[in-house]
């Protein structure tokens, strides 16, 4: 049985003191109930994510308590790609009629920070200063740029786009437009990446209501179709987040590129098939590197599409056009919900002052993470 | 605090005291794969049966970056503060049929990063990145362009192709 999604919701993105992630996250959940025309009690079964928190599934408690079951879920950045799966999962075997994925946090500001015996590695690591994933964006864009061609300005270009796409979404942290001179003008944080050209970390929440497609009449005439769910971590000799050494030799391809061919495998759907596309923009230098590999361009075309503007929304290929994480900041737990939602409504045909034209069939969401972990979301009409 | 006492950050990491020290890697008795730093078992084949292996203390520059805020702290331990903190570059160095090791490069602006290019040689060195209570230094490695290597002078403009900033990389002024 396929899956599709009849409801999304989403509480805006950005600080919110003295409002907690989960009073957060059961505004999403009441937002997607209400979109689904669901009840709380007709959800079945939940799938729920959180860095911060540590029982994300208590969220219910603002819900009704009534039994469901709820499983919580944690995968970095790729932790929403992991609860929508799963959700859409239990509809594909059969267990279940009817599923909620739920994400949410609430980080403190500045730079994630964690001891290195999270991840599996050595105190001396954090020690010395390199437990930190801000500098392997840098890293892996200076290298980038040395193979391919790319110049500064196209990192400028991505961000002020994704600024630019924030101002037109009320749900969006960081809705000021900021000119590529700006950005440029901003302070190197990790060379070549500066201030405005990354994301920061946030508060929000996300959830997405999905059914059986064979009933979904009951709840919408519209419902956005779940074409593929895939995950996979790191092989050895990719260049990773958190690696304190690397095999010599021929690369071995990102987890992001894994996640790609075989999502696009799954769907029966090809990178030329996409209209609109959510990728992980932790930097304006992701957003670049994440549309080769996800196959959406060759290596170093980037350059040229960003130049002519393919990227933008009445492009060629829209890509975050919610803003993305630049504009929306980093929830973790809620951060692929957000690009769910963002593509349900282009799907639907209803995102407004962003909406892309040309009715929109098929939308395409990417996460990337520590330890080196890519979810790949791909929906249609 | 001079005549200070040095401690290494961690045991293990690198030969040390030594007038050539060296990283210490782990070679997999299974597959044959170079690690560093000599782990639990093998990223490649989860084997737990290791050698210890000296690794080249030469190598070429893969990438770089530079680090111009402060580290969360903890874990980052050095004395600095947001005020004091003098920005490091890092990079990843490829030792030629070994593996390619993270390491910062030489630190407090010299050389300058902006001066820092993919593929320039380096040599491994031995630096104090912090200093405890008592003025004892602790020691990690890093890796300093080696101008003693045949094509090793460091280049003489930025590699920031197009950079329409005058700013360094380290935001020097």
């Amino acid at each position: 049985m396929k899956a599709v999604i009849i409801g999304v919701g989403l509480h805006p993105f950005g600080r919110f003191p003295g409002k907690s992630a989960m009073d957060m996250a059961a505004d999403a959940v009441r937002a997607a109930l209400g979109d689904a025309g669901v009840s709380w009690p007709q959800v079945r079964a939940g799938f729920v994510g959180s860095l911060e928190v540590y029982n994300p599934d208590a969220s219910v408690g603002r819900l009704g308590l009534n039994g469901v079951p709820l499983r919580g879920v944690f995968n970095g950045c790729a932790t929403a790609g992991t609860a929508v799966a799963m959700a859409a999962r239990a509809i594909e075997t059969g267990e279940h009629d009817l599923t909620i994925a739920i994400g949410m946090d609430k980080h403190p500001r500045g730079a994630f920070a964690a001891d290195p015996s999270v991840a599996g590695l050595p105190s001396w690591y954090g020690q010395t200063g390199m437990f930190l994933t801000t500098h392997f964006f840098g890293m892996k864009i200076n290298r980038y740029m040395h193979d391919h061609g790319i110049t500064h300005e196209t990192l400028a270009r991505v961000a002020a786009k994704n600024f630019r796409n924030a101002s037109a979404n009320d749900k969006a942290w960081r809705r000021t437009p900021l000119s590529e001179a700006e950005i440029l003008a901003s302070p190197v944080l990790n060379y070549p990446l500066r201030q405005f050209m990354y994301c920061g970390p946030d508060e929000g929440a996300g959830a997405v209501v999905l059914c059986r497609a064979d009933q979904a009449h009951k709840y919408t005439g519209r419902p956005v179709r779940v074409r593929a769910c895939a995950l996979r971590s790191r092989r050895v000799g990719a260049f990773e987040v958190q690696s304190p050494s690397v095999p010599v030799g021929e690369q071995a391809p990102s987890p992001t590129v894994d996640a790609s061919r075989e999502a696009y495998e799954i769907a029966g759907i090809g990178p030329q098939d996409v209209a609109v596309a959510q990728l992980q923009d932790t930097d304006a230098g992701s957003e670049i590197i994440h549309l080769a590999e996800n196959g959406l361009c060759k290596d170093g075309e980037q350059e040229r599409m960003i130049a002519d503007g393919e990227t933008e929304i009445g492009g060629r290929l829209p890509v975050n056009t919610d803003g993305g994480l630049i504009g929306n900041g980093e929830p973790i737990g809620a951060s692929g919900l957000r690009q769910i939602h963002e593509l349900v409504l282009q799907l639907r045909g209803t995102a407004g002052a962003r909406q892309v034209p040309g009715s929109p069939e098929v939308g395409y969401a990417h996460l990337y993470g520590a330890p080196g972990v890519s979810a790949v979301t791909i929906l249609s009409t | 605090m001079t005549g200070s006492r040095q401690i290494p950050v961690a045991e293990g990491l690198f030969t040390w005291p030594s007038d050539e020290p060296r990283l210490i890697g782990g070679q997999c008795a299974g597959c044959g794969l170079v690690g560093f730093p000599a782990g639990p078992a093998c990223l490649c084949c989860g084997g737990t049966a290791a050698t210890e292996k000296l690794l080249p203390d030469r190598g070429t520059l893969w990438t770089f970056t530079t680090q111009d805020f402060r580290p969360p702290s903890p874990p980052y331990d050095g004395v600095d503060t947001a005020e004091t903190f003098q920005p490091y570059a890092l990079g990843y160095v490829e030792l030629p049929g070994e593996v390619m090791v993270e390491a910062r490069l030489t630190f407090r602006g010299e050389p300058d990063p902006a001066r820092l290019a993919i593929g320039q040689p380096m040599r491994l060195a031995i630096v104090p990145y912090s200093v405890r209570a008592d003025g004892t230094e602790v020691m990690t490695f890093a890796f300093t362009p080696d101008s003693a290597s045949p094509g090793g002078r460091p280049p003489q403009t930025p590699p920031d192709r197009g950079d329409p900033s005058p700013r360094t990389p380290l935001g020097e002024a």
